[in-house]
């Protein structure tokens, strides 16, 4: 029966992309081009070589952060908007602190860099749950006004006392003893990946497996039902907002300290809003996260192939990625709606 | 000459038939009864008689012509009228307004007065007793269900289709619903009547159709039958009420109520003890504190007033989860929203608010295999109709999810159960076996505490009664002290003389 829903869920999510990828190719083909000759050079692009196949999952990585994110509050009930926030300060706090502590041991430096990213992630999540618990104001909100906060903040930081020589906005490199090593030669894939593992698997365990992720699922499915039943519903909004936020921070960390090796103004393409399309194309579940993170990776990635090939533009593939939110996202965001309007009476 | 005759009436909704194939048949000018269990395809008949659905097959006659009705306002234009269950009424509007809203009289400019004049025509023509000034919030759910029965009155109707009105009335509210229903007949109105109440079918009706599984499997004049061919003829079978012998033997007090208000508009706070090995029937209509009770028993909303005790000790400052902890068991009156998560599987069901307990958590690992292992036996010992345990409770129908929750709450060998509401929209297998269970738990020695709206309920299963009023326990007496028409007066305000 469980198997039977999932199922229906892939199922849905599969026809949601089916259908955005159709529409995509209308489009393709008004333009004068076609869309298999299209859609080819974007999988070549994305998949064609075991380099651009790593610079995929690359891709995906941040996204699949973002998504595991959502998913973690979702399944508490919580929209988590504020992943872009959080992803932003988490980088920031890691970067800060990496360069702050630079005298210490590479191993230490580079646990207590991350600890301090993803903690950071954890503050500024836990905040939206908070004012959800104690006044019951919408965590939407909060979290939108968060994302500013976070942005703008470390965006003066990189433009001012943290700023080096230049023209660009940018930190100081962090030591090179702690960049994440590569695990493929001249591509980006680096040791984000079996850190991003190992969060989904912990997540998968820590939601299905341990009494505490069930009073979280159960407070998400029905918080007045999980109050009779004893559970402390605001003791679990506040907590799933904590580990989201800590998993979006992640999504920042691993960028820098994959990637850029620094903060970089404006080095996140909006992970944190995607990341909410992500989650809900994958059900907010760890492996169907991952797997619609790879698929926006693939988009991605082979889009710059595509353009190059044909006269589609790398634009297409943000169109194709938003009929898909839209086929998606937009009923589960009016069902998600309700709810929360339904909690509240 | 009929009234309505509807013949062939299919009704599909998904794969389940809620109606096949119906023809039902009301005579101009008669009491019709139609009765039938919950979710037997009673009210989705009505609806596409009222036009809220489409029959998939079938034809309607009004007054022997063939009709065809796409929405209310074609049901209204043909003389049909319906007062549903839930009212559809505006609590801040006054009784006149209420009654001429959409159909005001004066195009653009409000006529109040023409409006008045007929609203009060209609008043005086069929006897009501009601003030067209006071504002619906201020009236009791008698008066709010003739201000119901006034608005299709005045929309033209000459068929009027009730749906269970009696399930929130007192005896007298429903004696007084009876005589408005026999003058609207002898005026000339044609009334069907939705319930699953035998009695109220017997003294009621002039005729009597039971539906059962989306079929009519019985129909003649009320005077040709009985209660008892009637209750078999919609359960299938013969059916036994349970009663309670009255031979318990009250041990402790578990669980005591001292000094509590209810709410800040109770005149009155309220003194209760349960003792072990009984049952204490809460009776009263709903909305007179009974939400309230169950919530400060359980620790879903803290005393303001007053002490409340269990097995002895004070559990006023205790957590929900703590008072389970020392043994409380609670069916709450909304299944749900309050008992069930919806989504989720029986087992997970069966393991909700029981996460923590030593039997199904491994050093924070819930052990699936212990849960797979128990709900299985509850399933089976209650005779629970599922696809398996991991199908998801909110397929159920109401008696086996009730069952299911049933089976939790007493699993976990409480020594108190707070019962509310339990057997609300369930089929009679499913009433009598919720019942017999509680029976059982009165026998093994706990302290039984039950809410019911249902006088009968309460009378048939309580060792004694306490009747709530605005807040206060107007009267607590053994059962058997009063008659069901005393009880009544009760629950509709009179203090019980002491003694």
């Amino acid at each position: 029966m469980k198997n039977q829903k999932n199922m229906t869920e892939l199922a849905k999510s599969l026809a949601a992309i089916l259908l955005a990828l159709v529409i995509g190719a209308l489009f393709i083909l008004i333009s004068g081009e076609s869309p298999l000759t299209a859609y080819g050079a974007l999988l070549q692009g994305a998949l064609g070589s075991p380099q651009a196949l790593a610079n995929t999952v690359s891709k995906s990585i941040p996204l699949a952060f973002t998504g595991l994110a959502v998913a973690l509050g979702s399944r508490c009930g919580m929209l988590n908007i504020g992943a872009e926030g959080q992803l932003h300060a988490g980088a920031m706090a890691s970067v800060l602190t990496a360069l702050w502590f630079s005298f210490l041991p590479a191993p230490l430096l580079v646990v207590v860099s991350i600890a301090a990213g993803i903690m950071a992630g954890m503050l500024v999540g836990c905040v939206p749950g908070i004012f959800k618990a104690k006044f019951n104001t919408s965590e939407v909100i909060v979290a939108i006004m968060l994302n500013y906060i976070c942005t703008l903040f470390t965006s003066w930081l990189v433009n001012g006392p943290y700023k080096v020589e230049g023209s660009t906005a940018q930190t100081e490199l962090i030591p090179e003893s702690i960049w994440f090593g590569r695990l493929l030669p001249r591509t980006q894939l680096t040791y984000a990946l079996p850190l991003l593992i190992l969060v989904a698997v912990l997540m998968y365990i820590f939601l299905w497996k341990t009494s505490a992720g069930f009073k979280l699922r159960a407070v998400g499915a029905n918080p007045n039902a999980s109050r009779t039943a004893g559970i402390k519903v605001n003791m679990y909004l506040i907590t799933s907002m904590l580990l989201s936020g800590g998993i979006a921070a992640l999504a920042g960390v691993t960028e820098v300290f994959g990637k850029y090796h620094r903060f970089i103004e404006g080095f996140s393409p909006s992970f944190g809003f995607t990341g909410i399309a992500v989650a809900i194309l994958g059900r907010n579940h760890p492996a169907g996260v991952m797997l619609t993170a790879f698929l926006f990776g693939i988009m991605d990635m082979g889009s710059l192939r595509m353009s190059r090939e044909t006269m589609v533009s790398t634009n297409m593939v943000t169109v194709i990625q938003s009929l898909v939110i839209l086929f998606v996202a937009a009923p589960e965001l009016i069902k998600w709606h309700k709810r929360s309007r339904a909690g509240r009476h | 000459m009929d009234a309505i005759k509807m013949i062939g009436i299919v009704k599909c909704f998904g794969s389940v038939r809620a109606n096949d194939g119906i023809d039902f048949v009301v005579k101009k000018q008669e009491i019709h009864c139609l009765l039938g269990e919950n979710g037997t395809g009673k009210s989705t008949l009505m609806n596409i008689l009222f036009g809220l659905y489409h029959p998939d097959a079938g034809e309607i006659f009004i007054n022997e012509e063939k009709a065809q009705i796409s929405n209310p306002n074609d049901a209204y234009g043909k003389g049909i009228g319906m007062v549903h269950q839930h009212f559809m009424l505006v609590n801040q509007l006054t009784v006149l307004e209420n009654i001429i809203l959409g159909k005001e009289a004066g195009n653009f400019i409000l006529n109040r007065k023409e409006s008045r004049r007929n609203v009060q025509e209609l008043v005086e023509r069929f006897g009501f007793q009601i003030d067209l000034d006071e504002k619906v919030e201020n009236l009791s759910v008698g008066m709010m269900q003739r201000v119901e029965i006034l608005k299709t009155l005045y929309r033209g109707a000459d068929i009027i289709i009730l749906d269970e009105p009696t399930a929130v009335l007192t005896p007298q509210e429903v004696d007084e619903l009876f005589k408005i229903l026999r003058q609207l007949k002898s005026s000339g109105k044609t009334i069907i009547f939705i319930t699953h109440k035998l009695n109220e079918t017997m003294s009621l009706s002039d005729r009597v159709t039971v539906i059962r599984k989306g079929k009519v499997v019985f129909s003649c004049d009320t005077k040709d039958t009985s209660e008892k061919e009637l209750a078999t003829q919609m359960v299938g079978r013969q059916v036994e009420e349970i009663v309670a012998g009255r031979d318990s033997k009250p041990g402790e007090v578990l669980l005591e109520l001292r000094n509590v208000r209810l709410h800040s508009r109770a005149a009155s706070t309220v003194n209760l003890k349960v003792h072990a090995g009984e049952i204490l029937g809460i009776a009263g209509v709903d909305g007179n504190g009974q939400q309230e009770l169950e919530n400060l028993i359980t620790g879903n909303q803290k005393l303001t007033e007053g002490e409340l005790f269990l097995y002895g000790t004070n559990a006023g400052p205790l957590s929900i989860q703590e008072r389970k902890n020392m043994g409380l068991g609670y069916i709450p009156s909304d299944r749900h929203k309050n008992a069930m998560v919806s989504d989720f599987s029986i087992s997970e069901n069966f393991l909700l608010g029981y996460q923590d307990s030593k039997e199904y958590s491994k050093k924070g690992l819930v052990d699936y295999k212990a849960l797979a292992a128990d709900a299985q036996k509850q399933v089976e010992t209650f005779e629970i109709k599922v696809a398996g345990i991991d199908q998801q409770i909110g397929q159920l129908s109401g008696g086996n999810q009730q069952k299911v929750i049933l089976g939790r709450e007493i699993s976990h060998d409480p020594g108190v159960v707070l019962v509310a509401q339990p057997v609300r929209g369930l089929d009679i297998g499913a009433i009598e076996r919720v019942h017999k269970t509680l029976l059982d738990l009165r026998n093994q020695g706990k302290a039984i505490l039950l809410i019911s709206a249902e006088l009968s309920e309460i009378m048939n299963l309580s060792d004694r009664i306490a009747v709530l009023y605005e807040g206060e326990a107007c009267a607590q007496f053994e059962n058997g002290a009063y008659t069901k028409e005393e009880i009544g007066l009760f629950m509709a305000g009179k203090k019980q003389e002491v003694s």
